[in-house]
């Protein structure tokens, strides 16, 4: 028990750091560094209370694609000349006060309900996916989201492959210049356009328009 | 305090969401940095789904973590796409610059 408190400390305070740095570092590639941090460190935690499908997702998921994904990004678009310092402008600094404001308030309305909160002791019975500590969590994990949660499952899927169609839309241009094969061009050709018969008149040769 | 309950997940959930929201309202460097902050918030949401489905010991919570990854995965995607398209038009994606809306 006192392990799971001290690795509970070290990963939480780790997490937090990090996602503070997220947001206060100059360089946006640290940024990114520090988000990668802080996925690691939670999916460290999700392992440590047990849900370590989860927790591999995380890493896999968010360490393996949507981090790297990022971080091309900002390498692309050449955003390091455009370092600039965390509060700078004093022309649009007066969000400021109102957006620490309103996120301390949040932060503790958040807190009152994690205090606060009950449930009601029936509850848990009227649940049909409890926990089963007798198989693995992938296991169970498997049991219901290919029986219960399927029609999400397949939404799911649907939402990512309309996310890969709208990133490929945005991001596509025809560029100017550039050689391509096109089907189409090649296989409407016909002989008469291709090929050409010439009467060659003898000692003239054959002038070839290009 | 060496007993770690429902009571520090949710707190530490509750940090970093608030972490998150300071980093989307103050940021003034670029939209990427935004993005990140939403992600940090979705990681927040995450954290109180797999605490609370551990402690109150059902599984549905964890189930309903992996379709929220889903969908900040896709909405990563996407925002990203959005803006190499903005900075390709626009030559800039610090936030201050982008007032084209008047907003």
């Amino acid at each position: 028990m006192i392990a799971h408190s001290i690795f509970f400390y070290f990963f939480s305070f780790v997490a937090i750091i990090s996602a503070i740095m997220v947001t206060a570092s100059k360089n946006t590639v640290h940024s990114v560094f520090f988000l990668i941090l802080d996925f690691i460190s939670i999916s460290c935690l999700f392992i440590m209370i047990g849900a370590e499908f989860l927790g591999m997702i995380m890493l896999i998921v968010y360490v393996g694609a949507v981090a790297v994904l990022f971080l091309f990004v900002v390498m692309m678009l050449n955003v390091a000349q455009q370092k600039n310092q965390w509060f700078l402008s004093k022309s649009s600094s007066s969000h400021i006060p109102i957006g620490l404001i309103i996120s301390s308030i949040i932060f503790f309305e958040l807190i009152i309900v994690v205090g606060g909160w009950k449930y009601k002791p029936d509850l848990i019975n009227s649940s049909n996916t409890s926990l089963n500590n007798e198989i693995s969590n992938t296991h169970s994990l498997g049991q219901v989201l290919y029986t219960d949660y399927i029609h999400i499952f397949q939404i799911s899927g649907m939402i990512l492959l309309i996310a890969m169609i709208g990133a490929i839309v945005l991001t596509f241009r025809q560029r100017e210049g550039v050689k391509k094969q096109s089907y189409v061009k090649q296989i409407s050709r016909e002989r008469s356009e291709g090929v050409e018969v010439l009467e060659v008149a003898s000692n003239k040769g054959v002038r070839i328009d290009d | 305090m060496t007993e770690i309950g429902l009571g520090h997940y949710l707190t530490l959930g509750a940090i970093i969401f608030t972490i998150g929201v300071i980093g989307i309202f103050l940021n003034r460097k670029n939209i990427i940095v935004i993005l990140m902050s939403i992600e940090l918030i979705l990681l927040a949401v995450n954290i109180n789904f797999v605490s609370f489905s551990i402690y109150l010991n059902d599984l549905s919570g964890q189930v309903f973590t992996l379709f929220i990854l889903t969908v900040a995965a896709a909405e990563a995607a996407i925002g990203l796409a959005i803006i190499v398209v903005y900075y390709r038009n626009s030559g800039t994606i610090r936030v201050e610059d982008i007032d084209e809306l008047k907003g």
